[in-house]
């Protein structure tokens, strides 16, 4: 009998051992944060590293078996889809030069207004290995950490879209909040309207975007972008669709949003890891930065040296050139002024084609500052002559008169 | 034979080998952390909850349901984003309350485990949604249709995830 008893007191006294031991260390776990690791609470260490390397060997043990069978085995369809996708490829060809032009159009403004684009330079794919397994915290695990460069409120994205940011790193392993967690924020701009708000998620796990007046025009289906007033996501990336507008609270509009990326069935992500501010590269025309008057009237015909014993059909031909250095077939407006009868005038002829140009530049770069206003500012103290009107009927039709009047009184012939 | 005695015969207290006290509760938390990632509805499972109501029932220890609670809902909250302590109070909460319950009723059969989850889980919830708001201040709301909801589903995967474990059962 005090053999049970002695037994029984020793098992119970170690118990309370192991119970108060475990309870002191998890104190300890709760309180100290681990500098290494972001300063992250020594708990969360322990755990996610006790809990994460098992499904990360379940996700790539699983999708080494897929890769086995989708690249060698389930061909099914492959040679037909290769079909397609080359099919696919030629028309995007097309659609590219189109795409080329209107970029290098917009990088000549951006470059002359003194624009700075940020440029995603270095990405890191990552793989999602697990959630939190919890609806009040929408975030998921990646299987790249702090030893693969990972830091913490880098942004996550997909091709589809913007996913979250990295909230927690530790050594292999990194925690991203979704835009759809309520804690969750990011800058967003409407991509038609250019209306600026703030995407946060709700309890429901939906996306809605805040800060829109409700007098503002909203309609469903809208793309919304990422306006980079967050510092966070760099400015242009997809977000997601306007699903709903209806009205919220505080004069402001409920704006139900769906997101590109599907956030419940996330398996690979990129995290951006270094994005690049900086000016945009001169097209063809070297890095110094040049007055809007001298970059327009590159791209116009070039006009000849005085050479008064030319006679005048010879002129208008030299004229119709375009400029050394610009590439003409991403150039319509120098095109179409080639086509364009000559003067026989240098001044008018170098003028008016250049309103056109900066109206088909200005409608390339919706809300931002015209071309236009730098012509003007640029050239105050300048006087300028007065065309003759023959050089107005020559050229295209104007797209806004003001802009004209700006344009022809204030660039000075070459 | 006093009442008491005939009370005490028929409530059954049930031991688990230490491989399935640490086992269970660390393969829930992988599972609720994992499957999520291919089947996204599983996230309206709580499968450490489970495992909480299970091991309390069993035991019909009230202080041993209640630190079994608040170890799992701790290791549950590491988790996650959000601070430390929130599902381990709901879960310790949960665990007292599960064993105290085992203690007084019959919660062997099918139907009655079905009830006790689906109950358990709203007040699980409530807990979890009263310490986010007025602790931690955070934006979380009730949503009876999601709570319902899930209830529901716990309470039927309780009914299955509660008959697997009774095979570790070790009176």
């Amino acid at each position: 009998m005090e053999n049970v008893i002695s037994r029984f007191r020793n098992t119970l006294n170690l118990i309370v051992l192991m119970a108060v031991l475990l309870a002191q260390v998890i104190g300890l776990a709760i309180q100290v944060k681990r500098p290494g690791d972001g300063g992250t609470r020594l708990i969360r260490v322990w755990v996610t590293g006790i809990i994460t390397p098992i499904t990360r060997s379940i996700v790539h043990s699983e999708n080494w078996f897929a890769d086995g069978w989708h690249n060698y085995i389930w061909l099914r369809g492959v040679r037909k889809e290769n079909e397609d996708l080359k099919d696919e490829i030629a028309q995007m060809k097309m659609q590219q030069i189109r795409l080329v032009e209107d970029a290098s159009q917009a990088h000549r403004l951006q470059l002359l207004l003194g624009f700075k684009e940020q440029y995603i330079s270095q990405t890191v794919p990552a793989q999602v290995i697990s959630t939190t397994g919890s609806e009040f915290s929408r975030a998921i695990y990646i299987d790249k950490g702090s030893n693969d460069g990972i830091k913490t409120d880098m942004p996550v994205v997909t091709p589809e879209g913007i996913v979250g940011k990295v909230l927690r790193t530790f050594s292999n392993t990194s925690l991203v909040l979704l835009i759809n967690d309520p804690t969750s924020g990011a800058g967003v701009i409407l991509e038609q309207s250019r209306l600026q708000g703030i995407l946060k998620g709700n309890a429901n796990g939906t996306t809605v975007m805040h800060n829109v007046m409700s007098d503002e025009k909203v309609q469903p289906g809208e793309q919304i972008l990422t306006s980079g007033g967050d510092r966070i996501f760099p400015k242009g990336l997809p977000v997601g669709t306007v699903a709903t507008v209806g009205p919220g609270q505080d004069l402001f509009l409920n704006i139900r949003v769906r997101p590109a990326a599907n956030l419940s069935q996330l398996e690979e992500v990129l995290v951006i890891t270094k994005v690049d501010e900086r000016a945009p590269e001169a097209v063809a025309q070297g890095d110094a930065p040049k007055r809007a008057i001298d970059i327009l009237a590159q791209r116009l015909p070039t006009v000849a040296p005085p050479a008064p014993e030319k006679p005048a059909a010879e002129k208008s031909t030299d004229g119709t050139k375009p400029a050394a250095g610009t590439n003409p077939t991403t150039n319509k407006a120098a095109a179409n002024t080639a086509k364009t009868p000559a003067t026989g005038t240098a001044a008018p002829t170098t003028l008016k084609p250049k309103t056109g140009d900066v109206a088909t530049a200005t409608t390339a770069t919706t809300k931002k500052p015209t071309a236009d206003s730098i012509l003007v500012s640029d050239s105050k103290d300048k006087p300028k002559p007065v065309k003759p009107a023959q050089a107005t009927t020559a050229a295209k039709p104007p797209v806004a008169a003001s802009n004209n009047g700006a344009v022809t009184k204030d660039v000075q012939p070459q | 034979m006093t009442i008491s005695q005939a009370k005490q015969e028929r409530i059954e207290v049930y031991k688990f080998n230490p491989a399935v006290t640490i086992g269970v509760p660390f393969v829930a938390l992988v599972m609720q952390a994992f499957i999520p990632v291919k089947l996204h509805f599983f996230s309206a499972f709580d499968l450490p909850l489970l495992v909480t109501i299970f091991f309390a029932v069993a035991r019909r220890s009230q202080v041993s349901g209640c630190l079994t609670g608040a170890a799992i809902g701790l290791f549950q909250d590491a988790l996650t984003h959000q601070p430390l302590g929130v599902y381990g109070i709901a879960k310790a909460v949960i665990g007292y309350a599960a064993s105290s319950l085992g203690a007084k009723i019959d919660v062997e059969n099918p139907g009655s485990r079905l009830l006790m989850t689906f109950g358990f889980f709203l007040v699980h919830e409530a807990i979890y949604i009263v310490v986010a708001r007025y602790l931690v201040a955070m934006n979380l709301t009730w949503l009876w249709g999601r709570e319902l909801r899930d209830a529901f589903a716990n309470a039927v995967l309780a009914v299955v995830v509660f008959a697997v474990l009774d095979k570790f059962k070790q009176q």
